[in-house]
């Protein structure tokens, strides 16, 4: 915990070792005061401009918020195709929109919240989002999309909040700030209709309102203090309904309030009363509130999503009794179990499905060749069973009998409806699971063995012996074995038409595997009842989801062969994320980190650690250090130790996750080190600036290592983001005419330039790859700036060769080859409208014909 | 130097009786009649096959654990002459005259037989009373459970015994460190911290968690060290003994420095286990030498390495490859079987069963078996020779390369084409020229991965390479799946693209290696007796061999998921589950793994006492309200990080494993609640019983739930000895719990 390390400074009286600093040291040490002093400027404000500083600090943060807002918002409607997960998340907001039940890992709040913008900005949830790539034509997406960046945009002000707060001192949470804003992943990111700008909003904002709230310490129970816990409550509430990445902020926000609990616990002078009451206002915000909210969630969720839909298969029985469209739903059947009925048999692990035969056997070689039994997620005509006696065969529906229930204990034989084969087990492996025995279908019009003899257990027998419908949970045990009939839960090859294995398992373990319960019944002696009785209550349902959204995470687990970003990967931007990109014209997304902040980034942390551990260990010793410094290392031990803790806690669990995992899950942790990047760097240049003592250097150093950091975060921004260059008017200029723009003094150097590279490419010309990189992007620049073919072609007759004399001196022995390669590039795509950059190089760079070529 | 002869030479030694009888009555405990059952009990099986290995000298790889476990077993076997041959196939065979039963039980018998007077030495180093110290020895000694697994041949009893030794040790320096700093004993004890920790962790992974348990509680006293201003900083003293002001203190100020202290401990308790941990691997492979079973996990690199197997058809084979060089191709990753690039005259079918359609080309597959189509020529694109020139081109890095295969003289080709089973990827197929419509593009360009330089050439063996495909920039990739009937089982071999991405399965190393030739070449080599040969065992280092390993047992998954008497963690702390070990094959005498219940249950519910009166006692402190003298609190908190402590680590993370759990993984987390249990009553006794009457009371109370534990353990001792056959009546009596699986035959 961060907080921990305060209060040593007070409390050690030691001989001052070093004299350098006496008359400092011998200062009152107040940790608070110290810490003010340190983050205050130098030049100590005056009443009067003390105003000015206030507004001045308004206005910039107005400043990062419409940077951040401009940069999120710029080109958002493009490319006007679906990118990466929009066709998940797109999918899942339409189905809010067409009340259509769903199933995903993820809890509902993002999606829901999705599916509101989409339908407030007027989207009919009509368009099938079906694979990254489509074109949304008419269809009006950007309401969504402009929701996310709204979304995405705030999480630089909260950050510039957070710091400014966390560490007193404008040039950190500035730094902060422009890490973020010029970062692409974070830009990318926050562009498109997915759930991490929610997420990542929901976190900051937690992560912001706790910071609030622990300055607000010193004037408990007061308006402002009440405002930012139930703030923290809400947003936490908000980061676990989007994604249960959500919580790893709560654990921050939990050890946070525990050490500050335990904090004001050992403060005697508050009473027992006192701490009593911090202690309820805590669980009343922190615990009650978010876990309404997120229960609310999921009630609305519900209530949303009334119709049957894709994911009912997911779910149990009872479960899609609920759903309008659903043939469970207001369906009326016989309350108990009788012979003579016709059944469906549902395994109640989820996701496994019925229990099902067919007209196949099991193939050669794997245990008897008896005909396949399986389970089977889709409802169909073989998954109907007739129950029997085990001892005659007569007909039990002739209506001579008299109605007979089946009970708890008794021996029946399961009869497949459609191919009159009993349901049989018998000392053969079961086709995938070793040590199990198979399960088959035996017997020819009902008459089988003593090997298709089976006990009927009920598990929960709190409704007496007879067995009902959808409630009571039953198993089924092989009379002669032994064995208990499950589902291993594994797909079964070709030949089993990849239904999953169903076995008769020795090992009697009660699992959800070998429990079934009965969900469709027909008996036409036995009278119907409304099933609307059975539905389940809404803490059942709600538990339910749980269980399958925690079911369905841990199936997501990569396969051996394949290819997966590792969270090592991650930091260092070892791999992007390719967004989008449909074919090779088409301009393509690719998430990735800018590598200068990231990289940045990561020695920051690094060096944190060193400087941290070096600080805490002087403390330890009582080592005595001035105010200054003390505030100081406080502002980066406490503010910096929160920080690094969201990071540490977004970031080290994924290493213990079996899912299968993707670049963008480190972007929360990310913004975590960017805010440590932030403190610590203008932790460090202060103590710099401090360390030499003489102000003007020592502010000067403080300034110009903040706007060099700020400088080359923006720098590589722009290397990377070219489209963003027009949007900041750097190095842009428009031109009247082309032979006005062939003339200026900026083509002749940029054509120098040109020349420079290519001269280099043909020299090294082993390395095409890197040349074939260049003229890509070459391309792109191209475009961007808007060149056009034509233009070019003008060029092509103009420049190079009459220019000659211009580029003086580089025109070495090989230029002229490098400059009859240049001009032979248009020359073989005369017949397109635009350069487009993907294909030209291609072309021309076929690699029978350059070697030829530059002999 | 003549000292002893001037003044008598005088041994007093001081012998703690209390401690030879536990240790007496340990032995006994565990040693007696060791060799029954003279037959395989349990996962003896397990760990017998892997002894045989040690004997006969033959590699093996089993991922349960690093080798140390299975050496000290080894070691028994080799101290009672042991020559490896008897065939441990199934729980119950009776065991041939030449296994020495007894000395393979030995050594475990031993450390569970020694673990009862360390539990004793520990508790009193906890500076608890000797009374307390007596009853956790006694606890261990009548244990069910610990003697059962004591006394065959399996590793807990040995991993307990170096958790046991490690925590003794740290505290018996601990002691040391407020009396005599850097003596000789201090050393002595930080040592064997370090060295039974490594030991702990070579035998089994668990032991990780009581070493890190070693290392925080190590770091907090550390931390604690550094905070105390009386120890002086490096080269502090000197600057005080020019000032005359601090030379009053000097008396003070202890002349030990604090960057000795933690560097002291640095290098016991991170270097030494660090270096032990190596030389347990070292010994291991120095010890198994000849190649076995296994081989075939384990890279080109490292089978060839051993003796036999791989090693000797790779034998003097050429280093480098060549253009002309005849090869196989056999994948890195190895997964799901470890296989080589592999085609056959067969074709892809044309259309496929979901009705896609193929290339019709030859199939190219990954098949696990030594065949005459593994064979592969690499040739250079610009020449049309397929044997080698002299002299030699060997390929290098970057090189492009065409691969044609050897029996069909057909050249490795991918193309646009959905391969078989994953359609994302492209077909690699060797290519048959139809007609036109579909062009040969058989070019690859070699990249070597592990290569040091850019120009590195390729070796057999030793580099591990991709193939790139020139024309689509897509790599050579085992997919994984199996090929359906048409392409007989093979695993399916395709063309993926990637953009950086770096995966083991696209990974190829030349296992099989000889220079095509002419016949004339041939002639005039056999004149010449054929070129350079390197043997590429030798440049294998053993850290290269160390991390290969290491890293194969660490991602080796078995899949034996279910298993009759397997549990799972939240059955034990109750005892709800046991072990059916062994059946004599005639009457019902059998073994169990089977706990005292009393203590079981006791131990528990004496965690749950020291959690709650921990918590309890903190919370009052921090208001100021001290329960405790000073002492004893800090003794109460370092009982706490140890025991407790202790028993968390080793039981929490058996929550988050997917392997498959017996109750045995439990023992080593009861040990440490033993340890517990006796120090929680005398705390009761010290310092909750108000009167000396309530004191009496609790004594008694106290012996009488001992004599129930006694009583409980003799009950229960013919299913832990198994020497004693019991009838149906009395076995069935002895089923306390539903969930207790006693075998009872059926007459």
């Amino acid at each position: 915990m961060p907080p921990a390390t305060g209060g040593g400074l007070a409390e050690t009286e030691l001989r001052p070792r070093r004299g350098r600093c006496g008359p400092q040291a011998t200062r009152a040490a107040d940790r608070d005061v110290a810490a003010r002093a340190a983050a205050r400027n130098p030049k100590r404000p005056a009443r009067g401009s003390r105003r000015f500083e206030t507004a001045s600090r308004w206005a910039l943060l107005a400043l990062v918020t419409l940077l951040s807002f401009a940069t999120r918002f710029h080109r958002l409607d493009e490319p006007p195709h679906i990118c990466w997960d929009e066709t998940h998340f797109g999918k899942m907001g339409s189905y809010y929109i067409n009340r259509t039940f769903f199933f995903d890992v993820h809890p509902p709040l993002g999606k829901m919240l999705i599916g509101l913008a989409g339908y407030l900005s007027g989207y009919d949830g009509t368009f099938l989002f079906q694979k990254p790539g489509d074109k949304y034509e008419h269809h009006s997406y950007m309401g969504m999309r402009g929701f996310c960046a709204f979304l995405g945009s705030w999480l630089v002000p909260f950050a510039y909040l957070t710091v400014l707060d966390l560490s007193k001192s404008l040039s950190a949470a500035l730094l902060t700030a422009a890490l973020l804003t010029f970062d692409t992943g974070c830009l990318t990111l926050s562009q498109y209709i997915l759930l991490d700008p929610i997420l990542m909003f929901f976190i900051m904002a937690a992560m912001l309102s706790m910071v609030k709230y622990n300055s607000c310490v010193d004037r408990p129970f007061s308006a402002p203090w009440w405002f930012w816990l139930s703030l923290t409550g809400v947003s936490l509430a908000g980061a676990l309904g989007v994604k249960f990445v959500g919580l790893f902020i709560i654990l921050q926000v939990g050890l946070n309030t525990i050490a500050d609990l335990w904090y004001l616990f050992g403060d005697l002078s508050l009473s027992l009363v006192t701490v009593g009451k911090h202690l309820t206002a805590r669980v009343l915000c922190l615990i009650v509130l978010p876990l309404a909210l997120y229960t609310a969630t999921f009630a609305v969720h519900f209530m949303v999503l009334s119709k049957s839909g894709p994911g009912d298969g997911f779910f149990s029985s009872a479960f899609q009794a609920r759903l309008s469209g659903n043939n469970l739903h207001n369906a009326s059947i016989p309350e108990h179990l009788a012979y003579g009925s016709v059944i469906t048999v549902k395994n109640l692990q989820m996701a496994i499905g019925y229990l099902h035969s067919h007209r196949h056997l099991y193939p050669e070689g794997i245990g008897a060749r008896q005909q396949q039994v399986t389970t089977y997620l889709h409802k169909d005509y073989n998954n109907l069973w007739i129950i029997k006696k085990h001892n005659t065969n007569s007909d039990p529906l002739d209506p001579s009998f008299p109605v007979e229930f089946v009970r708890h204990g008794d021996i029946i034989r399961l009869e497949h409806k459609e191919t009159s084969r009993n349901l049989h087990s018998h000392y053969h492996e079961a086709p995938l699971t070793r040590k199990h025995y198979q399960v088959t279908g035996y017997g020819i019009n009902g008459t089988g063995d003593s090997n298709d003899f089976w006990r009927i257990e009920v598990v929960n027998r709190k409704f007496g012996n007879r067995i009902k419908v959808l409630r009571s949970r039953i198993r089924l045990i092989h009379l002669v074995t032994g064995c208990v009939l499950g589902s291993s839960g594994k797909v079964l090859p070709k030949w089993g038409w990849e239904q999953l294995e169903v076995t008769c398992t020795p090992y009697l373990k009660e699992t959800l595997n070998s429990i079934w319960n009965v969900e469709d019944h027909i008996n036409p002696k036995l009278p119907n009842i409304s099933l609307n009785v059975l539905q389940p209550s809404f803490p059942e349902i709600l538990l339910e989801s749980h269980m399958v959204m925690i079911w369905g995470n841990n199936g997501l687990k990569p396969k051996d062969n394949e290819f997966t970003s590792k969270p090592w990967h991650w930091p260092i931007n070892y791999q992007g994320l390719r967004f989008s990109g449909v074919n090779d014209t088409d301009f393509r997304v690719y998430l990735l980190g800018n590598p200068v902040v990231w990289w940045l980034n990561l020695l920051s942390i690094a060096l944190y650690l060193l400087s941290g551990s070096i600080i805490a260990i002087a403390m330890q010793r009582g080592t005595r250090v001035p105010a200054e410094v003390a505030g100081l290392s406080q502002v980066l031990l406490r503010g910096g130790g929160q920080v690094l803790l969201g990071w540490m806690l977004h970031y080290f669990p994924f290493f213990l996750m079996g899912r299968v995992l993707y670049f963008h899950h480190y972007f929360p942790a990310m913004l975590f080190s960017s805010m440590l990047t932030g403190i610590l760097w203008d932790t460090l240049l202060r103590l710099c600036a401090w360390g030499l003592a003489s102000w003007p250097l020592a502010r000067g150093i403080h300034v110009a290592g903040i706007l060099s950091l700020l400088l080359g975060t923006a720098y590589r921004l722009f290397a990377l983001e070219p489209d963003l260059l027009p949007l900041f008017q750097y190095n842009y200029r428009q031109f009247s005419s082309p032979e006005d723009c062939l003339s200026s003094p900026e083509f002749l150097d940029h054509i120098r330039k040109v020349m420079l590279v290519i001269d280099a490419a043909v020299t090294n010309v082993e390395d095409l790859s890197s040349l074939e990189e260049y003229l890509v992007s070459l391309g792109r620049k191209h475009r961007t700036v808007g060149v056009k073919l034509s233009s070019f072609s003008v060029g092509k007759g103009a420049l190079p060769l009459s220019r000659a004399p211009d580029l003086g001196p580089l025109l070495s022995p090989r230029s002229p080859l490098a400059t009859h390669y240049l001009s032979s590039i248009p020359i073989s795509l005369d017949n397109q409208s635009c350069i487009c950059p993907a294909v030209w190089p291609r072309h021309a760079l076929d690699l029978s014909e350059l070697p030829s070529f530059l002999v | 130097m003549w000292g002893f002869l001037k003044r008598p030479v005088v041994v007093t030694a001081d012998i703690n009786l209390h401690l030879v009888a536990l240790t007496g009555m340990g032995l006994l405990s565990r040693l007696w009649q060791l060799t029954y059952p003279r037959a395989v009990v349990f996962d003896e099986v397990y760990y017998g096959q892997y002894i045989s290995f040690y004997m006969k000298r033959i590699f093996f790889l089993d991922d349960s654990g690093p080798p140390f476990g299975h050496m000290v077993l080894a070691l028994g076997g080799y101290l009672g002459g042991f020559d490896g041959n008897f065939l441990w196939n199934r729980i119950g065979a009776e065991y041939s005259s030449n296994v020495p039963v007894w000395s393979l039980r030995l050594l475990p018998a031993l450390a569970g037989a020694l673990s009862v007077p360390m539990a004793y030495q520990i508790v009193l180093e906890l500076h608890f009373s000797h009374c307390a110290a007596v009853g956790a020895a006694l606890l261990m000694l009548i244990e069910n459970a610990l003697i059962t697994q004591s006394r065959l041949m399996l590793l807990e009893s040995v991993l307990i015994f170096f958790n046991l030794l490690a925590v003794l040790s740290y505290l018996k320096f601990f002691n040391c460190q407020k009396q005599s700093p850097f003596s000789l004993s201090w050393w002595f004890w930080l040592t064997l911290t370090g060295v039974a920790c490594s030991c702990a962790v070579g035998i089994k992974y668990m032991g990780v968690f009581t070493y890190m348990l070693m290392l925080v509680v190590a770091a907090v006293h550390a931390w604690h060290l550094i905070g105390d201003q009386t120890l002086s900083n490096v080269g502090a003293d000197v600057e005080c003994c020019v000032r005359p002001a601090c030379v009053g203190q000097m008396g003070m100020v202890q002349r030990v420095r604090v960057f000795c202290h933690l560097l002291a401990r640095a290098v016991a308790l991170l270097v030494i286990p660090a270096v032990l941990y190596l030389l347990f691997f070292y010994v291991h492979l120095i010890l198994l030498f000849r190649s076995g079973p296994h081989d075939q996990i384990m890279s080109s690199a490292f089978q060839a390495s051993l003796e036999g197997g791989l090693a000797r058809i790779t034998q003097g084979q050429p280093l480098e490859v060549a253009f002309g060089s005849q090869v196989t191709l056999r994948s890195v990753f190895g997964k799901p079987v470890p296989c080589w690039l592999h085609s056959h005259q067969n074709t892809y079918p044309m259309i496929y069963e979901n009705g896609r359609g193929s290339s019709h080309q030859q199939q190219v597959t990954c098949y696990p078996f030594k065949d005459v189509n593994n064979w592969w020529i690499v040739k250079d694109p610009r020449r049309h020779q397929l044997v080698v020139s002299s002299p030699l081109r060997p390929v290098r890095h970057g090189d492009m390369v065409q691969l044609v295969h050897g029996m069909t003289a057909r050249s490795l080709n991918t193309h646009d084409v959905a391969a078989p089973m994953s359609p994302h990827s492209q077909e690699v197929s060797c290519y048959i020229d139809y007609n036109i419509s579909m062009p040969a593009q058989n070019l690859w360009r070699l990249e070597i991965v592990n290569r040091r330089s850019d120009t590195e050439v390729w070796k057999t063996i030793l580099s591990e390479v991709r193939f790139v495909h020139v024309n689509t920039s897509s790599v050579l990739k085992l997919s994984g799946a199996h090929l359906p009937d048409w392409g007989f089982r093979q695993l399916e071999i395709v063309g993926e693209k990637l953009s950086r991405g770096y995966h083991e399965s696209t990974v190829w190393n030349v296992e099989e290696h000889r220079y095509g030739t002419s016949q004339e070449q041939r002639e005039r080599e056999w004149e010449l007796n054929s070129p350079v040969q390197v043997d590429a065992s030798r440049n294998l280092s053993f850290m290269a061999r160390f991390s290969e390993l290491q890293w194969r047992m660490l991602v080796l998954r078995s899949d034996d998921s279910e298993h009759k008497y397997s549990s799972s963690p939240l059955e034990w702390v109750t005892l709800d589950t046991n072990i059916a070990y062994w059946l004599h094959p005639r009457t019902s005498a059998q073994i169990h793994l089977l706990g005292n219940i009393v203590i079981w249950v006791s131990g528990s519910l004496a965690l749950a006492i020291y959690m709650l009166l921990f918590l309890w006692y903190l919370l009052r402190r921090r208001r100021n309200v001290h329960d405790l003298p000073q002492d004893a609190w800090l003794r109460w908190v370092l009982v706490g990080a140890l025991c407790a402590g202790g028993w968390a680590v080793n039981y929490l993370p058996f929550f988050l494993m997917e392997k498959t759990l017996f109750l045995y993984h439990y023992l080593p987390a009861l040990t440490f609640q033993i340890l517990l249990l006796p120090v929680v009553l005398q705390h009761i006794s010290d310092h909750l019983c108000r009167s000396q009457l309530q004191r009496s009371v609790f004594s008694a109370l106290v012996v009488a739930w001992y004599s129930s534990a006694c009583h409980v353990s003799n009950t229960l001792r013919p299913l832990t000895y198994g020497d004693k056959s019991l009838s149906p009546e009395e076995l069935k009596a002895l089923r306390w719990k539903d969930s207790w699986d006693i075998l009872i035959r059926k007459h």
